[in-house]
């Protein structure tokens, strides 16, 4: 018995019982949410080396789960956001109304999705990581067409593009090296034209996947429409996992072969995508647009730390500090999403200028909001600006002074549009409001902000995790003996 | 195989290709479309591909075939004239150019691989231990069993995703008559739809057994099997069911469900998958039919499409 396998059996377990419980499936949600927090507690607190080959059959044929920090955190953060969005859209329906098709086909859809995404940030497998890219995206894009069908026929047909270039360049790396997992290849790569061609694919896809600026076109029109729970699971998880593979490519599958020129490309692209899109998160005047353009900028953080820790004498501080801005964006954009779902139903329209008198009809959603603006724009105490004051750190230290810049300005730009917004729930109503408030409704969002302020507290604690069976930390894991 | 009988066949797979790509009529293109898929079949046959060249021709070809033909129908009723529009000159060259390059490039980068694998030394001694001959069936169900696993989730997820598009009031409720308006050619698929479901079972049936040792297995099995019930549905001999119909949603769980339950229970010998000593062919045996059983029904009812509001049979949530 181990969570490793848990973490997706139980999810898959749920998905099959949603199906066969139909509309009574919402209430399974109390069960999943605290059973899942639980197991990727477990996993928080295995031992550094724990690891797992499926039906014991041994690489390079075989898959092996891995718990290192990055899975650790990421699950972790999964299961809260995860948990806290199912039991907001409990009693918050998550469906257009009179959609009695997406009342019920939400669910199955929720636990596709974080089966996926455990099974994705569990695997060093390659073929096994799009097999969970799959089931990720098929999740993210009916979920995305609970909001505008447009947006997310446009999301489907990005996505498949994504997915099959990935799936070319996997082919390309079983054919050359008889194996896809991530450890044996980080022993046996070398620098020719089909690796090369292989591992170009599978980012240019990946990128897609992770909506990196100038491949971000998709996410706006998609993640603004769809409705509050669905936009808070898709910003928050589903670009996340193309992240989380990027990763396991560039750092420890083939740091060998992706050399400072490649690296810096990344670094300027996150670095255009921060400013791209908190400019354009600043030009936009309905709310849910602008949270969903921060994402865009966000996502800018994630990869222009990865010349950051490739460049670092000791990555230990760049790479907790790439982790840590995954986590705490997850945190934070959940609960913006919930509060602005909540928010824009009690205002007279979806505009930004129309949230007048918020602040005082529905002060807690409105402080949720608050929040994760606080770890949004990297203000301490907050994940936010642990995760960014380690990278600007790091930066400073290697003497990449453009993207320290670049830290502090995306800062600055987040703080522009974030108080605009929360400067427009102070102003006077001009109609009296009626404020959608009330026990989960409103704790859901309150929590997960929270939660992203209270890992600035954590930050020891949080950076030793995150360097669980790390690449750069030594020797790769040994693997587990199999039972007799 | 000969040469001129390669050679032959690689023109014709361009030939359609080409033709597929470039007629402006959209059902000439899905007829070559699917005569291409067919020719792929064959190349794969060729290559001593067998499982491949099944997957292709079932699922490549004819499925992928019958939805473009269904699409082109919703698209005529819709009042589009499903034809291509004139894209400019310098767009068709540009991206002429663009995908020359990158098939060069992909072709440099395939044939810098010698061509030897070295995964077949790895899996044949692996073989004997389950008891079954056919390497693709011990590679989806032993050796990678866990990403066949999640596949068929995946696959059920896909038809979540469907249903999750039924508009406002259609829930639940059935999709969209397929059965052919034309009341001639009704009988006719009728009669076939009656002949060809028996056939269909059966042959499905033996490909799933067939598959332990020769190529076949759940997912090829499954192809048929929805073929048979999509005609027999488009001649009337069976109606769709209703989305909520308990004993669909059984079919439609019970293959995932039970090797989900089998890979649970393989914990006790070990962990996840863990097929106990000796059992290992009957536990895929018995995976494999319960699969085929839900991917037919997920497939066919795939190829249906979503619920939609039933102007015959008003339901009870129809007014939303």
């Amino acid at each position: 018995m181990s969570p490793l396998d848990l973490l997706v059996a139980v999810p898959l377990c749920c998905m099959a019982a949603a199906l066969l419980l139909g509309r009574a499936a919402r209430g399974l949600i109390l069960l999943a949410a605290p059973l899942m927090a639980g197991l990727a507690l477990w996993l928080a607190l295995l031992p550094p080396d724990a690891a797992y080959l499926v039906g014991q059959w041994e690489l390079p044929l075989g898959i092996l789960l891995r718990a290192d920090g990055v899975a650790r955190l990421m699950i972790l953060a999964t299961a809260l956001v995860i948990g806290a969005v199912g039991l907001h859209a409990l009693v918050e329906p998550p469906e257009k109304p009179g959609h009695a098709a997406q009342a019920e086909t939400f669910w199955p859809l929720v636990y596709l999705l974080w089966a996926g995404a455990n099974a994705g940030f569990l695997t060093t497998d390659l073929f096994n990581l799009y097999v969970t890219l799959e089931m990720v995206s098929l999740a993210a894009v009916a979920l995305a067409a609970m909001g505008s069908l447009a947006a997310a026929l446009r999301y489907f047909m990005i996505a498949l593009l994504g997915s099959l270039a990935y799936l070319l360049g996997v082919a390309l790396i079983v054919a050359r090296y008889d194996t896809v997992d991530v450890t044996l290849l980080a022993q046996l790569a070398e620098p020719d034209l089909a690796t090369l061609m292989a591992l170009g694919l599978m980012t240019a896809g990946l990128l897609i996947k992770a909506a990196l600026f100038p491949m971000h076109g998709w996410l706006p029109p998609a993640h603004a429409a769809a409705p509050a729970p669905a936009s808070a699971l898709l910003s928050a998880i589903a670009v996340k996992l193309g992240f989380v593979i990027l990763v396991r490519l560039w750092f420890e599958a083939f740091p060998a072969i992706t050399g400072p020129a490649a690296l810096q490309v990344l670094g300027g692209l996150g670095a255009a995508a921060v400013l791209y899109g908190s400019v354009q998160a600043m030009r936009q005047d309905r709310l849910k647009a602008l949270v969903a353009y921060s994402t865009v900028a966000q996502v800018g953080y994630l990869f222009l730390a990865f010349p950051l820790v490739a460049g670092a004498i000791d990555p230990g501080d760049a790479w907790a500090g790439m982790t840590l801005q995954a986590v705490a964006h997850m945190l934070a954009k959940a609960a913006m999403f919930l509060a602005a779902g909540l928010m824009l139903k009690a205002a007279a329209g979806e505009r930004i200028a129309d949230l007048g008198g918020l602040a005082q009809a529905m002060p807690l959603t409105v402080t949720a909001f608050g929040l994760a603006a606080v770890s949004l724009m990297g203000l301490p105490p907050s994940g936010g600006f642990t995760a960014k004051f380690l990278l600007l750190t790091a930066a400073i230290e290697q003497g990449a002074y453009l993207y320290a810049g670049v830290l502090i300005l995306g800062g600055l730009l987040a703080a522009v549009y974030l108080f605009g917004a929360l400067a427009a729930c102070f102003a006077p109503a001009t109609t009296p409001r009626t404020p959608v408030t009330g026990g989960l409704r409103t704790a859901a969002p309150l929590a997960l902000a929270g939660l992203a302020i209270v890992m600035g507290f954590g930050g020891t604690a949080l950076v030793e995790l995150s360097a669980i069976a790390a690449p750069w930390a030594g020797p790769a894991l040994i693997l587990p003996e199999p039972a007799p | 195989m000969t040469f001129a009988f390669d050679l032959i066949l690689c023109l014709m797979i361009l030939g359609t290709a080409g033709i597929a790509l470039f007629v402006r009529d959209a059902l000439a293109a899905i007829a070559f479309f699917i005569a291409f898929g067919n020719l792929m079949g064959l190349t794969w046959l060729g290559l001593d591909a067998v499982n491949v060249a099944l997957a292709e021709i079932a699922i490549g070809a004819g499925v992928t075939g019958v939805l473009l033909i269904l699409a082109r129908a919703r698209l005529l009723a819709l009042g589009d004239d499903a034809t291509c529009s004139g894209t400019p000159l310098w767009l068709r060259l540009g991206a002429l150019a663009a995908c020359a390059g990158f098939v060069v490039l992909l072709a440099a980068s395939v044939l810098s691989i010698p061509p030897e694998s070295g995964l077949d030394r790895v899996v044949a001694p692996l073989m004997p231990g389950l008891g079954i001959e056919n390497r693709v069936t011990g590679v989806l169900l032993a050796f990678r069993a866990y990403d066949t696993l999640l596949e068929s989730f995946v696959l059920l997820g896909a038809l979540v995703a469907v249903w999750s598009l039924a508009p406002a009031g259609a829930w639940p409720g059935r999709p969209a008559d397929p059965g052919m308006t034309d009341a001639p050619m009704r009988r006719v698929a009728g009669t076939f739809g009656q002949l060809l479901l028996p056939v269909a079972l059966v042959m499905a049936a033996y490909l799933v057994w067939a598959g332990s040792d020769l190529p076949g297995g759940a997912f090829q099995a499954g192809t048929v099997l929805a073929g048979g019930l999509l005609v027999a549905a488009m001649g009337g001999t069976i109606g769709l069911p209703s989305s909520d119909r308990p004993l669909l949603r059984a079919a439609l769980v019970l293959g995932p469900a039970v090797f989900l339950a089998i890979g649970l229970a393989g914990i006790a010998a070990g962990g996840l998958l863990v097929y106990p000593e000796g059992m290992a062919k009957a536990l895929i045996v018995i995976i494999e039919y319960t699969l085929f059983l839900s991917i037919g029904v997920t497939l066919a009812l795939l190829v249906a499409g979503p619920p939609v509001p039933d102007a015959s049979h008003p339901n009870p949530e129809g007014k939303g």
